[in-house]
């Protein structure tokens, strides 16, 4: 005999519920543990001074330090470039051939492997622009990689700004440009805001990109030109955990707690900033 | 908001008489100018997109064109992956990472299909809330986190539970690669579903079908278009994950035969270049190689993503034209 329509309802919510808890748990489980191994570790001698004694003591100054650096690189190349492809496709673009075209490189961009960026980044920044393994390199690199982020979060927030915005500011006499700079952007600021920061949350945290393009081993001080190596806590964390036998692990878990913070610390500020902007938003 | 004086100034300029050496009209020309090289700019960052991924392209061809010339092919796509003895047989590195991929993705479509479903159809709001800020939590976790974490905490389970003699295996990077792969999967199949019309919903449940009935004969086959393209992202995703699948596979270079392969070392082609390149002399044959393991990633997730976005294209129309119809 077949179940009843009711019990095959319930054994299949059942089931369901039981398979989304085990997406669930994990993410939790992962978080808490790592808080929880690394927040013994954590102290100002390790955040703000520089390694010793091989890695195995002191603390991961130059790495954090290496990050930031990267990610305000990462910002100075993504943020223009992406700006102006995401108002190029939201206001410019006709439906034709070559905007298909776009927006099929865009999505290729976004699926382009990590190490794949590493490889151009080596063969087109490092080696035939002679930039060496560097800071503008390595800028450079994780840059174009969040392209594809930024542009559509971008993008996607110019086109929510309602059309009659536009319509009356081009009534009024203002061109396209004006309209554009005073009244689609400003309106869009905080979408744009969100998609920038989580471009930047994706490349602070990359490891493959810069394997080939900036990250030192280790540091005896910090970088002082934007063509110098830097380190970096993703590639440090990769180096203290396979590369050096006898690594104290609660430092290792330290410097994935530092890592998870800043990434998961810019996710909480773009979810904030959207959460703000969707209250705020009057259309 | 507006710059007054900007408006009034372009505004007027046409209906001004006074003739071209008219400030106004002069103010209004270099206001074009202006926005003439402002829109060019703007013109040339669309574009750039399709610039960079052909620069991508040319540069791994660049780097990767003389492994081809002078590697024979037998080599190239031989079983032995033995650089230093100029043993460059990529077959190893290829299978590795199809059965980490496969893996992955027979473990996070049920998964993430489930949670779609449920995130949208079962739960209640306030859990609706907890639970999408949690998996976007799991998106942005840098993979060389999860991959340390699973070296550390992850292996050792695996080893003890599974009985076999290293817990770094193809299976526990399939398990990494299936969690870093599900917030792409549930948030695409959560899209499609959302799309599903209200009627079809509505249709189904008048006419006494039980909430499952209708999630599972209407909303599901009518959002079947975004669930594939949800799955290649996943795919595409998992294929060119590098640093997490380099922590935990054990990285031994062995083409894959056994029934139980799974649970044996394997090593991908990403966890091949991220390891190796930084050791290689530049030009030297081991180096073009990377390279060309390079294309082959850029070539797999190239047509992974063009299936999804044609599908997303086509399916869209198909969709749409049905409503209209």
């Amino acid at each position: 005999m077949r179940p009843s329509r009711q019990t095959s309802q319930r054994v299949a919510f059942a089931g369901l519920t039981v398979l989304a808890t085990v997406v669930v748990i994990p993410i939790v489980l992962v978080v808490v543990y790592i808080v929880a191994q690394g927040i013994g570790a954590l102290s100002w001698e390790f955040l703000t001074a520089m390694p010793q004694n091989g890695m195995k003591s002191g603390g991961i100054f130059p790495a954090i330090v290496g990050t930031l650096i990267l990610t305000f690189g990462t910002a100075l190349v993504s943020i223009p470039l992406a700006l102006g492809a995401a108002i190029y496709l939201a206001e410019y673009a006709q439906d034709n051939w070559l905007t298909q075209a776009i927006r099929l490189a865009i999505v290729n961009l976004a699926g382009i492997p990590s190490v794949v960026y590493g490889l151009f980044g080596l063969g087109l920044f490092v080696l035939f622009m002679r930039l060496g393994t560097s800071i503008v390199a390595g800028s450079l690199t994780l840059g174009l990689m969040t392209l594809p982020v930024v542009i559509s979060t971008a993008e996607e927030a110019l086109s929510a700004v309602p059309g009659q915005f536009r319509v009356v500011s081009r009534s009024l006499g203002a061109t396209r440009w004006q309209t554009i700079r005073h009244v689609v952007l400003p309106n869009a600021l905080p979408g744009i805001l969100t998609g920038v920061i989580l471009g930047l949350e994706r490349a602070a945290g990359e490891t493959a990109p810069i394997l080939f393009t900036v990250a030192a081993f280790y540091l005896p001080q910090l970088p002082s030109s934007p063509f110098d190596q830097t380190m970096a806590l993703p590639y440090h964390l990769y180096v203290i955990s396979t590369q050096v036998p006898g690594m104290p692990l609660r430092i290792q878990y330290g410097t994935a707690l530092v890592l998870l913070l800043l990434v998961l610390g810019l996710d909480l500020t773009a979810t904030l900033i959207r959460r703000q902007y969707r209250r705020r938003r009057q259309w | 908001m507006f710059h007054c004086g900007d408006l009034i100034d372009t505004g007027l300029s046409g209906t001004n008489a006074k003739g071209a050496t008219d400030p106004i009209v002069k103010q209004a020309t270099t206001v074009r100018q202006q926005e003439w090289v402002i829109e060019t700019l703007i013109r040339v960052s669309g574009f750039s997109a399709v610039l960079f991924v052909a620069l991508i392209f040319i540069f791994l061809l660049k780097e990767g064109t003389p492994a081809f010339a002078q590697v024979p092919l037998a080599n190239l796509f031989g079983q032995r992956w033995y650089p230093t003895e100029g043993l460059f047989g990529t077959l190893p590195l290829l299978a590795g990472s199809l059965l980490v991929t496969l893996g992955a993705t027979v473990m996070a479509l049920p998964l993430g299909l489930a949670t779609a479903v449920f995130i949208h159809e079962l739960a209640p709001d306030w859990l609706r809330e907890v639970l999408k800020p949690l998996i976007e939590v799991l998106a942005g976790i840098p993979s060389v986190v999860l991959g340390f974490l699973g070296m550390t905490a992850i292996a050792p389970l695996v080893q003890q539970h599974l009985n076999v003699p290293t817990g770094l295996t193809a299976f526990t990077g399939s398990l990494m690669l299936a969690y870093m792969a599900l917030p792409t999967i549930i948030s695409v199949a959560e899209d499609a579903i959302d799309a599903v019309p209200s009627q079809y919903r509505d249709g189904a449940l008048a006419l006494g079908a039980t909430r499952w009935q209708t999630i599972w004969r209407v909303v599901l086959p009518a959002s079947r278009f975004g669930v594939i393209i949800a799955v290649m992202l996943g795919i595409g995703r998992a294929i060119g994950e590098t640093m997490a699948v380099m922590m935990v596979t054990g990285n031994a270079a062995r083409v894959p035969h056994e029934w139980d392969a799974l649970f044996h070392p394997v090593r991908t082609m990403t966890a091949t270049v991220a390891a190796e390149m930084g050791e290689v002399a530049q030009g030297s044959m081991h180096y073009s190689v990377l390279f060309a393991v390079g294309i082959l990633l850029f070539v797999l997730t190239f047509i992974v993503n063009a299936f999804a976005s044609s599908i997303m294209i086509r399916g869209g129309r198909r969709r749409g034209g049905r409503l209209m119809g």
